[in-house]
């Protein structure tokens, strides 16, 4: 019986669905698309109607879809390096125009089935039926998929207008994240990533379009400093002139405060969500915020993000009242899952943890993305905020409160080879948790997007170690 | 009545088990040059129950550890990982050990002890440099045989500098160093402390206390056991048991599970 999925579940993804369609509906109706980083100030973005989309959201998504290795390599192929972030390579393919899609036999119009794909067939015993020519289990015909390949969308739409056009473009990839449009600006701001500078101007170079860059200094105090604030305002500042520049329309300060509005109250109502983790045992997995967080980057600023937050809220707080929870098991460990997850291998991170009652209580999210403020320097100081743009002090401090208020028996950190900043300073994080927190702490090799950087086995040893050293820790 | 248990011990390359009475005394041991996924983890058995002269029947609880440990079917009563067997049978060899290095086939681990126990841990990124496996690869390149390698290096009268970042970039490294005609003990010497050095930033990220015992077949070769210690400055303990130092934390553990 398929899981049954909650309304606020419902409605975070319904969120996310329509911000991908209305894009796709505004690039038909000839308006402006735009491609932005994640923690961009969307307010600015939503004060002139404009239509965004997030490369680091799609690239998960094609990454959690099984297409990152094939989009990894495109972008090797155009001569980005294998050392670059997986989701700058997986946007810069498809900035190139490369997709993914279904192999297509052009004479018969069918997809090309893939026989090594799908699972085996059952009985109605569920007995593995077996292929008496060859002795192996035959493949259950539903479940097999077509070979994917890699296409250009820039080629495809210098074909005249025919039989092979269509039948390339219906073999692209049919979900939202391999359907986006191509950008006409793109927002960077690279709080969330130092990568961010390169690989936007990469897009804007490639697609000859324009970017609109705000730089945020790395913040080597906690405190940020008014220096910092005035600097980053005066961007804000040019940028809503450069929007003005690009849309032809004045900033809309009625359209900015509701976003602004918006953008806070899905903040409280994602730490809200993120705060039921405190509950011993949780109503929910942990692991879900890593899905949720596609709603805080992809519509922060609009209220119905803000709205099915607080539905998913109601949904937890009835799950406590009648003692359930969306984990699947009994949880027996709460651990902080440090770091962005291998969205390629999301089933194989969950199947031991899953086998060893370890439930996700703290992701540093959490915080990262909780950001509330009351003014537009406030909002300046918020932004400044992003993992990779904090120093270390504030880095540990964010995530050993949140470890402390909900009640972690370990950490499980993803050095994720994608991500030098962040595994850069992971070992000394690691060493303060141990000291500070008194838990265990494993590490294990993974990447965000690109599944050739991630050894099951070893990963499974790891979060079996580290149960060991839990279990050890509790005596 | 007595209790026997057995730790099989599956790794990479190599499959070990020792069977033990009443979690104290060892009375049967195997090991087999083969690891997952071959015919070593049954052979291995065999001979184990063959050297103690006793049947499966006669165990009291079968414990698998190693990198194959969930590839046996049916015929281990659990499976533990192989972090809390080396601590557990390095803290049996040696009851005052705080520090355990442990050189596999293909990864490192450096694990902290307390009162016996596992506390934490590191492990190798994915890359096999500092691992077994690199030094087979060496081994190959120079035409000795990896047993040798110790004795090899204890020749050397000149230090050679080999990269530790990467096995495919060391390997290059030894290649060019023979065609410049350097001797090959040389050569060694500077494999092991490449190997050390790898190593020896994994122990610094545990913390290294005394005593440090060294475990797995690496430990064998004396050329590591000494590069380390020099870097470490730390005494290293071994035991002759080293290869077996696994399976017979896995049997300890088997004992713990079978008493209860």
């Amino acid at each position: 019986m398929a899981k049954e999925v909650s309304p606020g579940v419902l409605a975070l993804r319904k969120v996310v669905d329509d911000v991908y369609a209305d894009a796709r509906e505004a690039k038909k109706q000839g308006k402006l698309v735009g491609w932005s980083s994640s923690k961009f100030p969307c307010e600015l973005a939503e004060a002139f109607d404009l239509n965004v989309m997030y490369p680091e959201n799609q690239a998960a998504g094609i990454a959690a879809q099984r297409d990152g290795e094939i989009m990894c390599q495109a972008a090797e192929d155009l001569g980005f390096d294998n050392d670059i972030c997986g989701y700058a390579r997986i946007s810069l393919a498809y900035a190139a125009g490369k997709r993914a899609a279904r192999k297509v036999d052009l004479e018969t119009g069918e997809f090309v089935i893939d026989p090594n794909s799908g699972k085996p067939l059952k009985d109605e015993n569920g007995n593995v039926v077996i292929d008496e020519a060859t002795g192996k289990p035959k493949k259950d015909p539903k479940t097999m998929k077509p070979f994917i390949v890699l296409d250009d969308i820039h080629e495809i739409e210098a074909l005249p207008e025919g039989r092979e056009k269509e039948l390339r473009l219906n073999a692209i990839q049919p979900y939202k994240q391999m359907r986006i449009p191509q950008p006409d600006f793109v927002l960077c701001c690279n709080n969330i990533c130092n990568c961010m500078t390169k690989w936007y101007e990469n897009i804007a170079r490639m697609c000859n379009i324009p970017l609109i860059m705000i730089d945020v200094p790395y913040n080597n105090t906690v405190e940020v400093n008014d220096d910092y604030v005035k600097y980053i305002r005066s961007q804000f500042d040019n940028a809503i002139k450069d929007l003005e520049k690009l849309t032809g329309k004045k900033f809309d300060e009625k359209k900015f405060d509701d976003a602004c509005k918006h953008a806070n109250r899905t903040a409280q109502n994602w730490l809200k969500v993120c705060d039921y983790l405190q509950y011993k045992p949780a109503p929910m997995s942990g692991f879900d915020l890593f899905n949720h967080m596609a709603d805080v980057v992809t519509a922060r600023g609009k209220s119905a993000a803000a709205d099915a937050f607080e539905l998913l809220s109601q949904d937890l707080e009835k799950n406590i009242k009648e003692g359930t929870s969306t984990l699947p098991f009994p949880e027996q460990y709460r651990v902080m899952f440090e770091g962005i997850p291998c969205w390629p291998k999301l089933p194989n991170l969950f199947k031991p943890l899953k086998a060893n009652g370890v439930n996700v209580t703290a992701v540093v999210y959490a915080p990262a993305f909780g950001f509330v403020y009351n003014n537009y320097d406030e909002m300046v100081k918020a932004y400044c905020k992003a993992p990779n743009s904090v120093c270390i002090e504030q880095g540990v401090d964010w995530r050993e409160g949140i470890c402390r208020d909900n009640k972690v028996d370990g950490v499980l950190v993803h050095y994720n080879r994608s991500c030098k900043p962040w595994s850069g300073y992971m070992a000394e994080m690691q060493r303060r948790f141990t000291r500070d927190l008194g838990v265990p702490c494993a590490g294990f090799d993974g990447d965000q997007a690109d599944p050739r950087n991630f050894n099951e086995a070893q990963y499974e040893t790891r979060v079996q170690g580290l149960v060991e050293a839990m279990q050890a820790n509790k005596k | 009545m007595s209790i026997y248990t057995m730790g099989i011990d599956v790794g990479s390359t190599a499959s070990k088990c020792v069977i033990l009475k009443d979690g104290a005394e060892i009375v049967g041991k195997s090991l087999v040059a083969v690891g997952t996924g071959t015919s070593g983890p049954q052979r291995a058995i065999e001979g184990v129950l063959a050297d103690a002269q006793m049947t499966r029947e006669q165990m009291d609880f079968v414990l698998a550890t190693g990198y194959g440990r969930n590839s046996l079917d049916g015929l281990a009563d659990m499976q533990m990982s192989e972090l809390s067997c080396h601590a557990r049978g390095a803290a049996f060899l040696f009851p005052q050990v705080r520090t355990v290095i442990d050189i596999g086939g293909q990864d490192v681990k450096v694990i902290e002890i307390e009162d016996g126990q596992m506390r934490n841990f590191v492990m190798n990124d994915k890359c096999a440099a500092g691992t077994g496996r690199f030094l087979d690869v060496m081994a190959r390149v120079l035409e000795v045989n990896t047993r040798d390698l110790g004795d090899l290096g204890d020749r050397s009268t000149r230090e050679i500098g080999i990269s530790s970042t990467c096995t495919v970039f060391a390997e290059s490294e030894v290649i060019s160093q023979l065609a410049m005609g350097t001797d090959k003990c040389d050569i060694i010497a500077g494999i092991h402390r490449s190997v050390a050095s790898r190593v020896v930033g994994l122990c610094h990220r545990v913390g290294v206390r005394d005593q440090v015992v060294m475990t797995g077949g690496v430990a064998q070769n004396h050329g590591i056991v000494r590069a380390l210690q020099d870097q470490l400055q730390h005494d290293i303990y071994t035991s002759p048991l080293t290869q077996y130092n696994g399976a017979l934390g896995a049997a300890l553990f088997a004992f713990q599970k079978a008493s209860k």
